[in-house]
């Protein structure tokens, strides 16, 4: 398990939160928390979803990053305006690699950044009319697109504009959806918030769309993929598996998905959940009011996988899960290749992960399968229902840390020395520069995907590749190198 | 008066669900529990306990319910 003791990782927690005033350390200290096994629930060792101190360096977006940039981004044939000033929408735009399939320009739209590009006169004099205005020129120039969203940014709520009048006007005239949503950045402590928004737009103006309409044809091998946002494929490399067990894939939520595929999720018979924190809310309604049940899975690592794919399979008839057994089968061979290479290569490396969303707990079982061990973990903007899973899933005695500091963060590294460390683009250069090896797991640094079993060939190749890669020591220079100068690590405390 | 989800986990048993806490708990007990009528004090296993007039007839789950503090 892991190299340090519950009791020198208590003192290391104690250490970092040393330098904090007396106010903040108290606050700081509920974040941070060593993992007990024997703690049922999270809510009696760390606290979650809270607004992050002022004055430290937080690694949270807001909720319009929540909404647009995650669950309404990624839907290609819709137009997604970035209602307010142009930085918001021009910042984060196609930054987030969810692939598709489709012209854009054309027919598809993920790449592209709409926004109302607000004036000061906007702001003093309201911006519904110039909303009507951009409406109708997208309608000229777009006209394939099947669907708008009105993405709020902060102004909108501060100045009281009714964007969901104007949605409703407009939606009338052009026959088409126009979703208002009402996710000011300054909603909520951080993109969570933004994706339950999010969620409730979704529930209010386009989940009911088809529900008197019975054209569609049902099997009963339907399912939906929801919270897969397809990041360099992931989607992809999780719905060949599922169709290869002989399930029909509805729709993807909201990778590579479109609004009919939305509309249509109310008539699955199962949804496959991988992202829980930021589609819960839909999963939950879907089942209140449809009766659809769902279940989380995890496609990271062939252990998870089999695991998952039993779960799923268990769900339907025999005649899935015999397919779905072969399935497992058939991939073995490859995936023991793949371990029997990488393996010998990564066997007893320390990883510390910061992430958001699902990964913080799902990719362990990754780099379990490589002989890896995960010593640190950390959520971004997680719940106590979150924590809940992570606590099964990591080692007893390892920390974990919500919404870190990036003082915490590099404490942390400095003494508990990871080999490879996987966090965001934020922290990349930091940590490269300490000379500790650094994967970017938001974006899967322009690789992917790491879903499926394709995605574990590629995700095995990419850790080794980082790790053992010959430039780790070459930091120092060769005249400041004594002979037996081993790779550089940074000290502690420096 | 949180609004509190109820539905059946994977043993069937019954989850509480409380979306503006994120606590999600199986229910423990619950004092009236007949075929016509379902109700009273909730208690989780977490050991807190909830109150709601016995709805009759039983509701069917998933369901949406307000529930007091007992």
């Amino acid at each position: 398990m892991s190299s340090m003791t519950r009791e020198e990782t208590q003192a290391l927690i104690q250490e970092v939160l040393e330098v904090y005033p007396e106010k903040a350390k108290k606050d700081r200290a509920k974040h941070l928390t060593v993992n007990d096994h024997e703690v049922e629930q999270s809510k009696k060792c760390i606290t979650s979803n809270r607004k992050s101190a002022p004055g430290v360096m937080t690694i949270r977006g807001c909720a319009y990053a929540g909404s647009k940039g995650v669950v309404w981004g990624p839907i290609k044939d819709m137009i997604h305006i970035s209602h307010g000033p142009v930085g918001c929408g021009q910042y984060s735009r196609a930054g987030r690699r969810n692939y598709y399939v489709g012209t854009t320009g054309i027919n598809t739209y993920g790449t592209m950044n709409f926004t109302s590009d607000f004036q000061e006169k906007d702001i003093v004099f309201g911006g519904d009319k110039k909303l009507e205005k951009l409406i109708d020129e997208i309608e000229t120039l777009f006209p394939l697109n099947k669907g708008i969203s009105v993405q709020s940014e902060c102004p909108i709520g501060l100045i009281g504009d009714d964007i969901e009048a104007v949605s409703k006007k407009k939606g009338a005239e052009y026959e088409k959806p126009i979703v208002p949503v009402r996710c000011e950045g300054f909603r909520g402590v951080s993109q969570s918030l933004g994706h339950h928004i999010a969620n409730d737009a979704v529930r209010d103006w386009t989940l009911g769309a088809r529900d008197d309409d019975d054209t569609w044809e049902a099997t009963d091998y339907d399912v939906a993929i929801l919270g897969d946002y397809n990041i360099g494929g992931d989607a992809w490399a999780s719905r060949i598996l599922l169709e290869e067990m002989g399930l029909r894939v509805v729709a993807q939520w909201s990778g590579d998905g479109t609004i009919s595929e939305m509309e249509l999720t109310p008539k699955v018979k199962l949804n496959l959940l991988h992202c829980y924190r930021s589609m819960n809310y839909i999963s939950r309604h879907m089942e209140e009011k449809y009766g659809i049940p769902w279940m989380e899975y995890n496609f990271f690592g062939p252990t998870k996988m089999a695991e998952s794919l039993r779960k799923i399979a268990a769900f339907f008839d025999e005649s899935i899960q015999e397919k779905c057994e072969a399935v497992i089968a058939k991939y073995k061979p490859e995936m023991d290749a793949v371990i029997e290479k990488y393996r010998p290569r990564l066997e007893g490396k320390k990883v510390m992960l910061y992430i958001g969303g699902l990964r913080p707990r799902h990719v362990i079982g990754a780099y379990e399968d490589l002989g890896m061990e995960v010593v640190g973990t950390g959520y971004e903007f997680a719940h106590n229902d979150d924590y809940d899973r992570t606590i099964k899933e990591m080692g007893d005695a390892t920390l974990i840390y919500d919404d870190v500091t990036g003082f915490e963060f590099e404490e942390f590294v400095k003494r508990v020395k990871p080999d490879l460390i996987g966090s965001g683009i934020k922290e990349k250069y930091i940590f490269q520069k300490m000379g500790i090896p650094f994967r970017q797991m938001h974006s899967w640094d322009y690789s992917g995907p790491y879903h499926g079993y394709d995605g574990f060939a590629i995700f095995a190749r990419d850790m080794d590749m980082t790790l053992n890669n010959p430039c780790w020591n070459k930091l120092k220079a060769p005249w400041l190198a004594s002979d037996d100068d081993e790779a550089p690590v940074a000290a502690a405390g420096e | 008066m949180p609004s509190v989800m109820i539905r059946k986990g994977e043993d069937d048993e019954l989850l509480f669900y409380i979306a503006k806490k994120d606590q999600e708990d199986p229910i423990e007990k619950v004092e009236t529990d007949t075929d016509d009528a379902w109700g009273g004090v909730v208690t989780l296993t977490d050991g807190s306990e909830w109150y709601i007039d016995p709805i009759s007839p039983r509701p069917s789950f998933p369901t949406t319910l307000r529930f007091k503090r007992a």
